[in-house]
């Protein structure tokens, strides 16, 4: 550090001694490079009024008085930058430890999404769920009971960020924790309600889209809490129905239940499970339509349910300018032909 | 031998007495022009929490010496004592950011930057002592 300083103190009275003479560009040049050498050095500005008094004491012996004790003002005036900067640079390192820890959280948040999808005959299925930052407030779940069903989740905890993502864990081990067997959507979110309203803070809330397939008969059942709806393709037909299930959010009241919903799927059809990050996809002219959307998915219903997912998520982040405002969560579950 | 002056803090006449008494020491001792201003703005900036929210107190000023193996180093000591109603949360002001009246960075922990040691002590109602040195390099 003292170093530092004699070798910083040499460096300025020869670049300024060059200035003073050729009073030209280069030695301007000079001195903002070493302004930039000064702050590698960690040196702090009332050091550089310093730097200044003691090159100039040097270079004019005979300087009237009052322009050395000037000089002694503008270095007490300097002191509040001096300190500024000192909070800036701890501030600096306070961040970087909270980048980190975060950084850690995120890729255990990871951790509570399935790691795979699991392989169901005759089903095809793709998923992508991208946070808008580090943390996510989206969840989803897929699990296959021992005849094969699928029970599958979407939700969207309202809120974002290290708030979501911590109330996403307890979601987690709430879901985990119920029986092999399979739960009918209905009961299966008033358990979770209670859950969530008992456990939860107040002012945070869940909307959750459940459903159950049976791939031996293809039926789909559903409920919803106050979720985005999704949407259903009917391949016979090449429409899209929307996929909406009334039911309160989780998380408001204690004895909220929810209505079950029925889909015969058939071969071709696709369900469409989405977050509101997907709808409410801003772009400059405004919110986009639900029917682009579903243009968008018709436009790459060819291709396997991954990569339609993934190209829909692509386009739709292009329109965005490649910025995303919200959680993102796109899951297609389609019946083979 | 150490040298000591005691300056009673009770306007803002007092706060420039206190400044001027760790100037003189400073420079007594030798530090140079950076360390003597870094010096009296801790020392303005604890005169000041004085005066603000304790109404009176008082400012020591010391030289003190610490032996070593390898020689002697000196510094000054700076004291900063009073009875006023003393700091709820001590860590919550030694926190950047927290200070009500100053700007940027200063208050209790610029002082703590400025100087090399830092010690506080606060009982809610019965006062508040504050001691920092900078040992001369
Ligand atoms: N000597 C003191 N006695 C009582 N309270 C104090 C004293 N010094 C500081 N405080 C409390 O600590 C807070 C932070 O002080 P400080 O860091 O100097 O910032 P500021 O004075 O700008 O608020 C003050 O707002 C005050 O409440
Ligand atoms: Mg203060």
């Amino acid at each position: 550090m003292a170093d530092s300083y004699s070798l910083m103190q040499e460096q300025y009275r020869k670049i300024l001694v060059t200035y003073l003479k050729e009073k030209n560009e280069q030695g301007l040049y000079y001195a903002q490079q070493f302004s930039k050498k000064v702050l590698e050095n960690q040196i702090s500005p009332e050091e550089v009024v310093s730097l200044h008094i003691e090159a100039i004491e040097e270079l004019f012996p005979y300087m009237p008085e009052g322009a050395v004790d000037s000089f002694e003002f503008l270095l007490e005036v300097m002191m509040g930058y001096g300190l500024a900067y000192r909070e800036h640079q701890s501030l600096r390192d306070k961040q970087r430890e909270l980048e980190n820890e975060i950084n850690v959280a995120a890729s255990m948040q990871q951790t509570f999404l399935p790691k795979e999808i699991p392989f169901v005959q005759d089903l095809d299925v793709g998923v992508l769920s991208v946070p808008a930052s580090k943390m996510s407030g989206d969840y989803y779940h897929f699990v296959k009971d021992e005849n094969g069903c699928v029970g599958l989740a979407i939700a969207d905890i309202i809120g974002k960020g290290v708030p979501a993502a911590l109330c996403m864990s307890m979601i987690k081990y709430a879901m985990d924790s119920y029986p092999e067997q399979r739960l009918q959507p209905g009961a299966l979110l008033e358990n979770l309600n209670r859950v969530v309203e008992q456990n939860v803070a107040a002012n945070m809330f869940i909307t959750m889209m459940y459903g159950s397939y049976d791939p031996r008969v293809h039926h789909f059942y559903y409920s919803g809490a106050g979720h985005e709806p999704g949407f259903y393709y009917n391949y016979a037909e090449d429409s899209f129905d929307e996929l909406s299930a009334k039911g309160v959010v989780l998380g408001i009241r204690r004895d909220s239940s929810f209505l079950e919903y029925h889909k015969k799927v058939e071969p071709g059809d696709f369900i469409v499970l989405l977050s509101d990050g997907v709808t409410e996809c801003r772009t400059d002219d405004g919110f986009i339509e639900r029917e682009e959307i579903t243009n968008l998915i018709r436009q790459y219903k060819h291709l396997p349910a991954q990569q339609l997912v993934e190209n829909v998520f692509y386009q739709l982040e292009k329109l965005q300018g490649f910025q995303l405002r919200d959680d993102f969560t796109l899951i297609i579950i389609r019946r083979e032909v | 031998m150490s040298v000591q002056s005691s300056v009673e803090v009770h306007t803002e006449w007092g706060i420039v007495s206190a400044r001027q008494a760790g100037r003189n020491l400073a420079k007594e001792i030798g530090f140079g022009s950076v360390d003597q201003a870094r010096v009296t703005t801790a020392i303005s900036e604890l005169a000041r929490n004085i005066y603000l929210y304790a109404e009176k107190g008082e400012i020591i000023i010391e030289t003190i010496e610490q032996y070593h193996s390898s020689g002697a180093k000196k510094g000054i000591k700076i004291t900063a004592k009073d009875r006023g109603p003393g700091i709820k949360n001590i860590r919550e002001v030694m926190e950047d950011g927290f200070t009500t009246s100053g700007g940027l960075g200063a208050g209790l922990p610029g002082v703590k930057r400025l100087m090399d040691d830092f010690d506080i002590d606060s009982v809610v109602g019965e006062g508040t002592v504050i001691t920092a040195v900078k040992w001369l390099r």
